[in-house]
């Protein structure tokens, strides 16, 4: 089946089986390794995308299911591709990365909660973050990773 | 296996006409976790999420009407949603995770029939109807005529839940829903309660809906409770001299996460807990 979307900001069109899974199409067939995959159930957050901005789990949504839509995964998030996004920046800088097999999905749930809610709590970090799993971190650095993005960008008054 | 993405009603009766032996599914967090494991693999997986006309919420006179598809993040965020049901918002606050959340659907969560499935207390507690649609017309049916068992429902071959329907009542002074589970996001209750109390300035009850989740084959619901409630006044000793009847309605399972004996105990402690909450305290 031709599937047609945007990914990371460029348009893509390719011929997929129509009941693959996204996490799949993106790791396999488009080589972007960034999202992971960990329990394949939803239950860890490990593979999760933004589809038209939402953050959503690529191990429970079809190939089908890309038609028309704008995905962005960990590979997309900087605009230039070689420095990094404030947020991966605070992540590196809080000490927020162990292994490192949450951090897209952590990266990419943060983008939402700080697109949504520029000056979260530390109650509201971890509220949005609670479907994302780690096993590393312990996850008090984190909420201060996030904490950091969120000084970062406000203060270059950008949005995530 | 083929994925079919109708995007109005109309092209979904005739891609199922053409792949009969297709399954249905909207945001696909049950769904597709049972293919994983094999549990099911239809022929063809039919898409809902692009039909437009399931994922409105509407009114009709004195009723809301809920289109099937709508996720669980947009009801949570809806403002008729959160000023007539919010019964029902506590209850969806509390369903999985966000992103779970931002893909499953009421629809799913009442064609899963999960004894455990967190928006089925609040349903029942608001008498909720549920409208069902084929190619040839809709009939609608009361949750609990409409839910037979657990994982068993009344949806006829080439049948889907178009809307929920929930009629707008006098408020109530309080809506809550409390679910004991293994952690705090994304646990399967152990046993969970649905309450909505309208209470006299007195501090009496004028009227009260319970339903119980994970606490039986279905949702648990007891006129009996309610009735000897109604016109006392909301106090420990009222609620403590209810729990034998409590745990006379209930009748829950032993499974992996919990034995019968503990999901018995936990129902009735949060019922008790009712007793904390004060006039106005919607979740306390
Ligand atoms: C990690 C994880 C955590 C979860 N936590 C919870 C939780 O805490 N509480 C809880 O209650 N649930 C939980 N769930 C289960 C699930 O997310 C919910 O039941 C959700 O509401 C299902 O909606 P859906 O649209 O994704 O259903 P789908 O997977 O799309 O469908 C589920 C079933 O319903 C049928 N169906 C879907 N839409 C319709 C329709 N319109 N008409 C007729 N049939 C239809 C499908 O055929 C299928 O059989 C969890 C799931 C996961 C993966
Ligand atoms: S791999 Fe998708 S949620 Fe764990
Ligand atoms: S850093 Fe290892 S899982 Fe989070």
């Amino acid at each position: 089946m031709k599937i047609s979307f945007t990914l990371n900001g460029k348009p893509v069109s390719c011929d997929l089986p129509s009941n693959r899974r996204v996490v799949d199409v993106l790791r396999e067939d488009l080589g972007l390794m960034g999202t992971k995959e960990a329990c394949g159930t939803g239950e860890c957050g490990a593979c999760t995308i933004l589809v038209d901005g939402i953050p959503r789990l690529s191990c429970l949504m079809l190939a089908a299911q890309l038609e028309g839509r704008d995905v962005t995964t960990i590979e997309g998030l900087s605009k230039s591709g070689e420095t990094l996004h404030p947020i991966q920046q605070a992540f590196v800088e809080a000490g927020a990365v162990q292994c490192g097999f949450c951090t897209p999905g952590m990266v990419l749930a943060t983008t939402h909660l700080l697109s949504e809610n520029p000056r979260p709590t530390r109650e509201e970090i971890r509220e949005a973050l609670s479907g994302n799993i780690c096993r590393c971190t312990g996850y008090q650095k984190i909420v201060d990773a996030v904490e950091l993005a969120a000084e970062k960008l406000t203060e270059k008054g950008e949005t995530a | 296996m083929k994925v079919l993405l109708p995007e109005i009603l109309e092209m979904l009766w005739e891609v199922w006409e053409q792949n009969p032996g297709a399954e249905v599914y909207t945001g696909g967090t049950d769904l597709l976790v049972k293919l994983r494991e094999g549990v099911t693999w239809p022929p063809a997986l039919i898409c809902l999420e692009r039909i437009n006309a399931l994922r409105q919420i509407w009114e009709e006179e004195d009723t809301v009407v809920i289109g099937a598809g709508t996720p669980h993040t947009a009801l949570i965020r809806h403002p008729l949603i959160q000023v007539e049901f919010p019964v029902l918002v506590e209850a969806l606050k509390v369903l999985g995770s966000p992103p779970i959340r931002n893909m499953g659907t009421l629809g799913g969560n009442i064609a899963t029939a999960s004894p455990a499935g967190d928006s089925l207390p609040a349903l029942y507690v608001l008498n909720a109807e549920i409208v069902l649609t084929d190619a040839k017309g809709s009939r609608t049916l009361p949750i609990h005529e409409f839910i037979t068992g657990p994982g068993q429902t009344g949806l006829g071959p080439r049948e889907i839940i178009t809307g929920i329907r929930l009629k707008k009542t006098a408020p109530y002074t309080v809506s809550r829903y409390e679910k004991v589970g293994k952690r705090k996001a994304m646990a399967i209750a152990v046993a969970s309660l649905a309450t909505c109390l309208r209470l006299s300035p007195d501090g009496r009850i004028e009227s009260a809906r319970l339903a119980w989740g994970s606490a039986g084959p279905a949702i648990v619901t007891s006129p009996e409770i309610e009735t000897a409630m109604s016109g006392q006044p909301l106090t420990p000793e009222l609620l403590r001299g209810l729990i034998p009847a409590v745990e006379r309605e209930v009748s829950p399972i032993d499974d992996i996460r919990a034995t019968a004996v503990y999901r018995r105990k936990v129902a009735a402690n949060l019922f008790l807990r009712l007793s904390g909450i004060s006039e106005g305290g919607a979740s306390a």
